[in-house]
């Protein structure tokens, strides 16, 4: 059974078509990326999925269930984390704190129960050293880090990464890509927006194009990456 | 996935606050003694520091953890007042116990309130509160068996057999007036221990976490899991409860009201904005520290007339700017001192985490 699936979901902003009519569905455990220009629609099919967004029409179903209507509090409690591409940490409280809210809210339980699990994916993604330090303190590789190990602490099922990789130097995204590949490798199913193919492609299984709303391609990397309409529109290449 | 690591635990506690919680006590005790030992003059003095701090300790929770900045705060300090009155001349209820009455007759304003201003944002909000405040105190102007628009008294008999007034002039030789002044003031040292129990106890648990993230970021708050708007509104009905019975209590001990003065915006409003701010917001220490220092401008400045209100605003403009957390904010960035830490300090495990974080807010 797939854990999450689109069916024929379509939004508009006024005249402007931001999703059309896109379907696709991700199994368990499995790592899909996502690529596109930009305005391609790619954050906006995250909110979609997360439901900041609402859809016009079409339905999402995540986990067996109906979530079309959910609000995003709700998907996240169900089993869906996120990340932001802009990095919206809870910049008051400290690392670890940023963690405990996400850890407890994010599945029901209550502070202490989820401390331990929060210290060790600060081991695992490499913040412990920052875990008493306000958020608002942190570098951009920390807070990447931080999104991803706030999202991992609402232990979801899937996790949404966007553009994580973004403005990072090329050993700190090795670094990163490493740790996206062990969380992948624990079970957790991953869709990942990223305009660093070569960190996208190291993990994901398949590849989603996107063009102005519209799914252009949707297979193994290297099929898409050769497909005439992704070398045309995405890389700019005239085939 | 994860390698096997030493226990990590997870402390609140400083040293500082384990020293204060012992000198809060005696100090509490003295305070508690206090009309056995001063004037009546200082007892009125003190009725209004802590009532005020009342005020700015909802004001702060409102603002300061919630972001809920509202300049309508009079409206229930105003119909909770009202509502005591009511209850007292209109049905001979007790006034101690009216006090509590408007606490409830406050709550059942703020669900309407709610309703309306909730569905506005930052600024708007402010403004819609206030306009809630003006619409409340135009119509309780029009109730003529309150007084409408001059206002009444409370009767004397009223306040000499309250509760508790008749045990104390029996035990201690008091006069009614003394008395009632002591208990008011006993009343308000209560409400004031209440109050700071209830913000400290939630800040420190689960749902004051919550909160703070949605302090810094309600969107990514709600992204993982937190019901930002469920608890926005919990807080909002919390504080109009206080601040109806800090508005009842305060016009217990007036015995006078009118709704101009009930429903001042500068009164319970702009000055307690005032004292959180120059104490520091989104601390419990700003506003203690904060109605400290404005009881003593008050009356540093009484001569001045209205150049008083063009200090107060000075003051405040220059903290603002040069110490955009208060002056508990400044003090606890030098010291590190913290009197209610709620900071969730992760020591042990692998590395040795010394890292100092500063306070919330």
């Amino acid at each position: 059974m797939p854990i999450l699936e689109l069916d024929g979901i379509s939004k508009k902003f006024g005249a402007l078509t931001v999703a059309e009519q896109i379907s696709f569905a991700v199994g368990e455990g499995e790592a899909l990326g996502i690529i596109g220009p930009n305005g391609a629609g790619k954050s906006t099919l995250f909110n979609l999925i997360t439901g900041n967004i609402a859809a016009d029409s079409g339905s999402i179903r995540f986990l067996g269930s109906d979530v079309t209507r959910t609000p995003p509090m709700a998907r996240c409690l169900s089993g869906m984390g996120r990340t932001f591409q802009i990095p919206q940490p809870f910049e008051k409280l400290t690392v670890f704190e940023n963690l405990l809210v996400a850890g407890a809210f994010g599945s029901h339980r209550s502070e202490r129960d989820v401390s331990d699990r929060c210290a060790e994916i600060l081991v695992d993604t490499g913040l412990i050293d920052k875990a008493n330090a306000p958020a608002g303190s942190l570098s951009l590789l920390q807070r990447k880090r931080l999104e991803l190990a706030r999202a991992l602490a609402t232990e979801p099922k899937l996790l949404l990464l966007d553009e994580i990789a973004g403005g990072l130097t090329e050993g700190e995204c090795r670094s990163l890509v490493a740790t996206i590949r062990n969380i992948h490798a624990s079970g957790i199913a991953v869709i990942w927006i990223e305009h660093v193919l070569h960190a996208l492609n190291s993990v994901v299984e398949r590849l989603l194009a996107l063009h102005f709303g519209k799914v252009i391609g949707i297979g193994k990397p290297d099929e898409i990456m050769r497909s005439r309409d992704v070398r045309e529109i995405y890389l700019g290449i005239e085939v | 996935m994860t390698m096997a690591i030493p226990s990590f635990t997870v402390e609140t506690r400083t040293r500082a606050s384990t020293l204060s919680a012992m000198a809060v006590i005696a100090l509490l005790l003295l305070a508690f003694a206090a009309p056995f030992i001063v004037s009546r003059g200082v007892i009125q003095d003190l009725f209004f520091i802590l009532t005020m701090l009342v005020l700015a300790q909802n004001w702060n929770l409102l603002a300061g953890y919630a972001g809920l900045i509202s300049v309508g705060q009079q409206a229930f300090v105003g119909f909770g007042a009202y509502t005591m009155f009511g209850a007292v001349i209109l049905f001979g209820v007790d006034p101690v116990v009216a006090i509590l009455i408007a606490g409830l007759f406050s709550v059942a304003l703020a669900i309407p309130t709610a309703f309306f201003t909730f569905r506005l944002y930052g600024p708007y909000f402010a403004i819609g509160t206030w306009v809630v405040a003006e619409v409340v105190r135009l119509l309780l102007a029009q109730w003529k068996a309150l007084g409408g628009g001059t206002g009444t008294s409370l009767p004397r008999e009223a306040t000499r057999e309250m509760i508790g007034v008749n045990m104390m002039r029996d035990l201690f030789g008091m006069k009614a007036s003394e008395a009632g002044d002591a208990l008011t003031y006993w009343l308000a040292l209560i409400l004031v221990i209440a109050t700071v129990g209830f913000i400290y106890g939630l800040l420190r648990s689960k749902q004051g976490l919550g909160l703070a993230a949605v302090r810094d970021n309600e969107q990514a708050a709600r992204a993982v899991g937190v019901d930002a708007r469920r608890m926005k509104t919990l807080v909002y009905l919390a504080t109009a409860f206080i601040t109806g019975i800090a508005g009842a209590l305060i016009y217990v001990q007036k015995a006078r009201i009118s709704p101009d003065a009930a429903f001042s915006v500068t009164d319970w409003t702009a000055y307690v904005i005032f004292i959180v701010v120059i104490g520091g917001i989104g601390t419990i220490e700003g506003p203690i520290l904060g109605v400290i220092i404005f009881f003593l401008l008050q009356n540093l400045l009484a001569d001045f007339g209205s150049w008083y209100l063009l200090m107060l605003g000075l003051l405040g403009i220059a903290i603002m700017l040069f110490a955009p957390r208060g002056l508990w904010g400044l003090f606890s960035d030098r010291t590190g001192i913290q009197l209610f830490p709620v900071r969730r300090v992760l020591k042990g495990g692998p590395l040795n985490l010394t890292h100092k974080g500063g306070p919330h807010g």
